[in-house]
């Protein structure tokens, strides 16, 4: 047996692991101090409430992670999401009326989906096939598709009164009710008005939506070849590039696949908020960009993870929720969020040295 | 010494065909030649060491071979078929592997990845979705570095973690798992420690001792008298001289580089 075989050495486990999961150590502080400060934060119907309101975030998130790992940025990715929320809201109002929801969903997110790649696509050749600095190709996304929207929508949210649409986004997998028992997707018929109070939800729709894509995304990062060279391309674009990876495919597809994502978003946005608008994404692109980081990808390039991506979606929302249930100032959210990913950035660079050192 | 040109000599080591064969190659960046008019030959066993001061062209020259640069001028001829790589992909696929002056590594990455990088071996998952065999590269990885006695620590840990010698190491077997007809090395050595270079010179010679030549440029006296057996020397973009190591000294060298006895 080799020496190449043996395990390395355990020095600095110790550090390593705190640099490694300072994250879920700082979000499971988060929890215990918001559940001892308020015990309602622990209930079912809030945790849920957290996951179901994170979904939109988490799956923005989820794009923004590939194009980081490879050495990019998407800052169009927000108001791409609200471009697709108002471009499926008027697909699904030129709808006939009786046409079955699901059939409508498939259009409303197909169109959105052409939109959003075409966004995705341009960026990419920018920054792939003519050398545009990401930051600068997406910026200019940016205000094309801000226009883009707010044009279609004639700058006012666009209602959709389809019937069922808010029961996709707002829903649950289970209903509960002490008397009339279980049921799949759909509350128990019959139940009087007063009946409804006791209802319980069991696991959200958009929850379920968000996990899919988590599970995806982190498939296709872990183990498939473009996941593979999306970490080759931020790591070292010229060895990539000398190793024989088609570099530009892959950054092509990455800012397609963040595009994709945002097409995701907008439509859960729409089936949550039954209605289109432009500014849908708006305040969600930095958070999107925080998770991420949080979750400890390197705006460098080349390291992240759809985990820590989720960890950082989290201790958003987590902040968030927790804030307002102690009825503190929500904008203190923006504050604490700000503090976090410049602590995630330094913790960053002090593994590093260690590592180095 | 006379006149810089004259020295050239037959490398009795030099038998059957060439593997690669340079003929007239020029390459220009604008106004400037960067290379001019170099032909060379290579044959199978043989280390030829490439000398040159500072922008004498050396890097430029072997860019050509290893298809990152298409000459201007000349023709290439690989085993006795000429060949034009558009790409450096198309010249691995060919056999010539490069170890590029600024290493060209994925530093984020592992060690097996970046031995397999550009040549994922894949496998598939649930029938239908393909993989990375992560398990194939590791199993393949520890045997190649064994085989060329290298040790690594921890296989899983990023090529960055690693010190200069072992990512040098790396590359070297990544050129070598992928069965190169010619391994060309721009400044092995340049970063390393002694020790560290020690170890690359006995590497040169592994690939030596299994036939497969090896082109490396150095500015390293030491470096070159320890492994060439033949030494090309460059100044200014032209070959000006190409000698048995074993016939020249330091001094001869330093005068072919930089030019003494002219001007
Ligand atoms: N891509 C390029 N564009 C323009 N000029 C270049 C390019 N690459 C090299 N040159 C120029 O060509 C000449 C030869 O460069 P090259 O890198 O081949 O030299 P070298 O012998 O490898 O030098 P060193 O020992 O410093 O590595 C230099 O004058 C250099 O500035
Ligand atoms: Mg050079």
């Amino acid at each position: 047996m080799s020496e190449n075989t043996r395990a390395s050495g355990q020095g600095r486990s110790v550090l390593d692991f705190v640099g490694a999961f300072w994250a879920w150590i700082f979000l499971l502080l988060l929890v215990m101090i918001f559940a001892i400060a308020n015990p309602v934060f622990l209930s079912p119907f809030n945790l849920q409430n957290i996951l179901a309101n994170m979904a939109i975030l988490t799956i923005i998130a989820l794009g923004q992670t590939f194009v980081i790992i490879s050495g990019g940025i998407d800052l169009s990715a927000g108001w791409v999401m609200g471009m697709v929320s108002v471009v499926a809201a008027l697909t699904i109002n030129t709808m006939p009326p009786g046409a079955p929801l699901w059939i409508v969903l498939t259009v409303a997110l197909l169109i959105g989906a052409v939109a959003a790649l075409i966004a995705g696509l341009v960026n990419g050749l920018l920054i792939a096939r003519l050398n545009v600095p990401p930051f600068i190709a997406t910026l200019g996304m940016f205000g094309i598709a801000r226009g883009v929207a707010f044009l279609l929508s004639g700058g006012m949210p666009i209602p959709v009164r389809t019937e069922g649409l808010g029961r996709v986004g707002n829903g649950y997998l289970f209903y509960f009710h002490p008397t009339a028992g279980w049921s799949f997707l759909t509350p128990p018929v019959g139940l009087a008005q007063a009946d409804m109070r006791q209802l319980m939800g069991v696991i959200p729709n958009a929850v379920i939506f968000m996990l899919i894509l988590l599970f995806v995304a982190h498939i296709v990062l872990s183990r498939s070849r473009f996941g593979l060279h999306t970490y080759a391309v931020g790591g070292n674009k010229e060895a990539a590039l000398r190793a024989g990876i088609p570099v530009s495919r892959t950054l092509i597809a990455v800012y397609m696949t963040s595009a994709m994502c945002a097409a995701f978003a907008g439509v859960l946005y729409g089936t949550r908020f039954t209605n289109g608008a432009a500014n849908a994404g708006e305040a969600l692109l930095l958070d999107s960009i925080a998770a991420v980081v949080i979750g400890g990808a390197s705006l460098f390039g080349g390291a992240g993870s759809v985990i820590g991506t989720l960890i950082g979606a989290l201790i958003i929302a987590v902040l968030s929720n927790g804030l307002v249930i102690l009825n503190i100032n929500p904008f203190w959210q923006f504050i604490a969020v700000g503090v976090v990913i410049i602590i995630a950035v330094l913790i960053d660079q002090a593994r590093e040295r260690l590592i180095r050192a | 010494m006379t006149a810089t040109t004259e020295l050239t000599s037959v490398n009795p080591a030099a038998q059957g065909q060439p593997i690669i064969r340079l003929t007239n190659v020029t390459k220009r960046f604008g106004g400037l030649t960067a290379v001019s008019d170099v032909s060379m030959e290579i044959y199978p066993g043989e280390v030829v060491a490439l000398a040159g001061d500072n922008g004498a062209g050396k890097s430029t020259l072997i860019k050509m071979i290893s298809g990152v640069y298409k000459p201007d001028e000349g023709h290439i001829y690989l085993a006795d078929r000429e060949i034009t790589m558009a790409s450096p992909m198309e010249a691995r696929s060919l056999g010539i592997e490069t170890i590029y002056q600024d290493l060209a590594l994925c530093e984020n990455l592992d060690a097996t990845v970046n031995i397999f990088l550009g040549r994922e071996p894949m496998k598939r998952m649930f029938g239908v979705f393909k993989q990375v065999d992560r398990r194939h590269m590791l199993t393949e990885s520890k045997t190649v570095l064994d085989r060329l006695d290298i040790t690594i620590p921890n296989l899983r840990r990023p090529i960055r973690q690693m010190s200069g010698g072992q990512r040098q190491a790396v590359a070297i077997a990544r050129a070598v798992y992928w069965n190169a007809k010619l391994v060309i090395m721009d400044e092995p050595t340049a970063a390393l420690g002694v020790p560290e270079q020690r170890k690359v010179h006995e590497l040169v010679k592994t690939l030596k001792s299994q036939r497969v030549p090896v082109i490396i440029i150095s500015h390293n006296l030491q470096d070159i008298f320890a492994v060439a057996d033949r030494i090309i020397v460059m100044r200014r973009g032209q070959k000006v001289g190409d000698v048995m190591a074993s016939e020249v000294d330091g001094d001869d060298l330093v005068g072919l580089m930089v030019g003494a006895g002219e001007a």
